[in-house]
């Protein structure tokens, strides 16, 4: 069995595939199709297959197409159906929710809208199907449902931008549009109108997790490949039956800076800080506009935001302008 | 074969660094230490650009008035003769300097108003007068003159009229006014339209501003993120049509806080006003003056925005005083000898220390 490689010995054996565990009576059929990758065997299992997508994995897939094709059709449209243009203006267009005339109705002019909120819909269902199938295979292989939780948490922060907030707010207006600078242009106009979001103490943490996974994960990973020579990429071997390996990773960690993640708890803390990331950030997202509306100045409140030697400038409009 | 591809990749060098300015830029501190305030400049853009120099050494403003000498003078009456001989023919090479002064003239009958052109010259000139006059918060004693927006064009390059798109009820060809990349929103994806929204005048000077004053949300602010994108388009066009970051009038830790500001942002303030009252008062009432070819799709004249004067550079014209070598266009108060001291409010260059 050529299964334990890694990047540096990988034998690629082509053999009969391998099919797995039997399933469930309640389970449906895999696709018992299989295939083999030379290329895919350079960056993970050469074998291919087999799939299970189950009623769960085809609705998904068809929902999802659904949302991909209203979103894409609608940008063709935007540009008069002209493939030329489509193209040299992708990252311009967009789909755009209703605006804030329509409130938080489910029934606007498709044009106006409208379509925004079935591709919303399609969208929406296709995820928490694909959501419910990682949870299922997970229980059928008897595995632990980690990764449907960690999906989940993602799946939080996707709805929270794109439907709880909007809810709470009652306006789709609120909600994010589809389209590559204009989801951005959201991001930053939000971040205008509620007074700047780095002082969303929330906002703080989720990019100290987000920028903490990627130290994380770089760590991990580094240490992990400097000690596949002695076959340290069997990691999960290494936590019962531990070897040269797992030693000297610890040692080299308790040598750099005192202290060593185990080969098991590494993986909770990165699970952690790739869940808390997309948690917070929607916790955050949530209380903007709903329970505070100036980040800047709750900051000011809470003694966080540095104050800065006044210039001197007033407001020519005499509006009565925060720090005027 | 090595050879070859270390020469491809170098001749592919400039493909990949396409985007990039590589002229040598100039950075200086705009603001408190450690909030990122840094104006960082083309070198060359900060150069006054070619001037037109006077047609001929500028005459006395003593003598008889031009309104004694020549007939139908609505504006320009008040100035001396020489001047008002003088300031045409600048005007001529600034406006018109192909077609000369039949441009807006019958040669037959030099006071006839029946040429469209010179009715609109004329409300320019009384615009161009209240400018130097009256509007010294934003164009200081610098002023302005024709030149600063036309640049030997009969109509300035930069210009906008509002656009087609609003009303439509499909979803063929309409971008809702946005993800349209145009030069009233610096080829961004932001609503076109705020330009018209902001610079058509008639409108209260609050509408800009999203940003609640106080913590919590409250009825006085139901401005929508949607509607947030607007002051965002209007910003961008700013910064692009001055060539200037966020940071040359704002602390970014509160774009709101006036008192975190720079002396610039009152500048604009009053720019934003005065560009409102250019459109307002100034061109959209010469509607019924210009032929269909002068004006935008929805029969609208085509109006001024920050690019107008600005085209990229923080002050017009590198901020070269041209306007005081007329002084028929400052109105009935004598234009200053030359650029003096910054009024107040006019842009200053702070270096807060430490």
């Amino acid at each position: 069995m050529a299964r334990y490689q890694n990047i540096f010995t990988q034998v690629q054996l082509k053999a009969a595939p391998e099919l797995g565990i039997p399933l469930p009576e309640s389970d449906e059929r895999r696709i018992h199709e299989t295939g083999w990758n030379y290329w895919a065997g350079k960056i993970g299992q050469a074998q291919l297959g087999p799939i299970y997508l189950g009623w769960t994995g085809v609705i998904a897939l068809i929902f999802g197409f659904f949302a991909i094709e209203i979103i894409g059709l609608n940008m063709l449209a935007s540009v008069n159906w002209d493939p030329i243009q489509f193209v040299r203006q992708l990252p311009w267009l967009a789909l755009e929710p209703p605006g804030p005339e329509y409130g938080f109705t489910p029934f606007v002019p498709l044009a106006e809208g409208g379509w925004w909120i079935m591709a919303g819909f399609f969208l929406t269902t296709s995820i928490l199907l694909w959501w419910v199938r990682t949870y299922r295979r997970a229980r059928a292989l008897g595995m632990g449902t980690h990764v449907a939780w960690a999906f989940l948490a993602a799946i939080w922060l996707y709805l929270v931008l794109g439907f709880i907030r909007p809810f709470f707010m009652g306006s789709w207006a609120e909600a994010v549009p589809f389209g590559i600078f204009p989801h951005l242009d959201w991001t930053a106009a939000f971040s205008i109108r509620y007074g700047n979001l780095f002082y969303n103490p929330f906002h703080a943490l989720s990019i100290a997790f987000l920028y903490g996974s990627t130290l994380l994960f770089a760590m991990h990973g580094a240490t992990i490949l400097a000690v596949g020579r002695y076959g340290g990429e069997r990691e999960i071997e290494q936590i019962t039956d531990r070897g040269t390996a797992s030693e000297r990773a610890a040692l080299f960690w308790r040598w750099t800076m005192g202290f060593n993640a185990t080969m098991e708890s590494i993986h909770r803390w990165a699970w952690w800080f790739a869940v808390l990331t997309t948690l917070t950030g929607g916790i955050g997202i949530l209380l903007t506009g709903t329970v505070v509306d100036n980040w800047y100045l709750w900051a000011q409140q809470h003694y966080y935001a540095p104050a800065y030697p006044d210039t001197g400038i007033v407001d020519p409009a005499g509006l009565g302008s925060v720090g005027e | 074969m090595k050879r070859i591809l270390t020469v491809s990749l170098a001749a592919s060098l400039p493909f990949v660094l396409a985007a990039c300015e590589l002229a040598p830029k100039e950075s200086y501190q705009n603001g408190y230490r450690g909030t990122g305030m840094n104006t960082v400049m083309i070198k060359a853009s900060a150069a006054a650009e070619d001037v037109p120099a006077p047609p001929y050494d500028p005459p006395g403003t003593d003598g008889r008035r031009a309104g004694e000498v020549y007939e139908n003078l609505q504006v320009l009456g008040d100035v001396s003769e020489e001047q008002f001989n003088y300031t045409m023919a600048a005007i001529t090479a600034w406006v018109a300097p192909a077609e000369g002064c039949n441009y807006c003239h019958n040669p037959a009958n030099m006071a006839s108003d029946e040429i469209y052109t010179k009715v609109v010259a004329r409300r320019m000139i009384a615009m161009n007068r209240n400018l130097n006059q009256s509007w010294t918060d934003h164009v200081g004693q610098t002023g302005v003159t024709c030149w600063t927006c036309h640049r030997g064009e009969a109509v300035p390059s930069e210009n906008w009229a509002l656009p087609e798109t609003g009303a439509k009820k499909t979803i063929v060809g309409n971008t809702h006014g946005q993800n349209d990349p145009v030069s009233n929103s610096a080829y961004s994806s932001l609503p076109n339209a705020a330009v018209a929204r902001y610079l058509l005048g008639g409108m209260d000077a609050e509408a800009a501003r999203v940003v609640s004053k106080g913590r919590f949300p409250s009825p006085e602010n139901t401005t929508s993120t949607m509607e947030a994108e607007e002051t965002y388009a209007m910003m961008m066009h700013i910064s692009q049509a001055l060539g200037v970051n966020c940071t040359y009038c704002h602390n970014a830790n509160s774009f709101q806080s006036w008192s975190s500001s720079n002396p610039p942002r009152r500048t604009a303030w009053y720019g934003l006003d005065m560009v409102r009252s250019i459109n307002f008062e100034y061109i959209t009432p010469l509607a019924p003056v210009f032929p269909e070819h002068r004006k935008g799709p929805l029969g609208d004249p085509l109006k001024v925005n920050c690019t107008t004067c600005h085209r990229g550079q923080n002050k017009p014209l590198g901020g070269y005083p041209m306007a005081k070598d007329y002084p028929a266009l400052w109105g009935m108060v004598a234009a200053p000898a030359v650029a003096e001291e910054p009024a107040e409010g006019e842009e200053t260059t702070t270096t807060v220390a430490p």
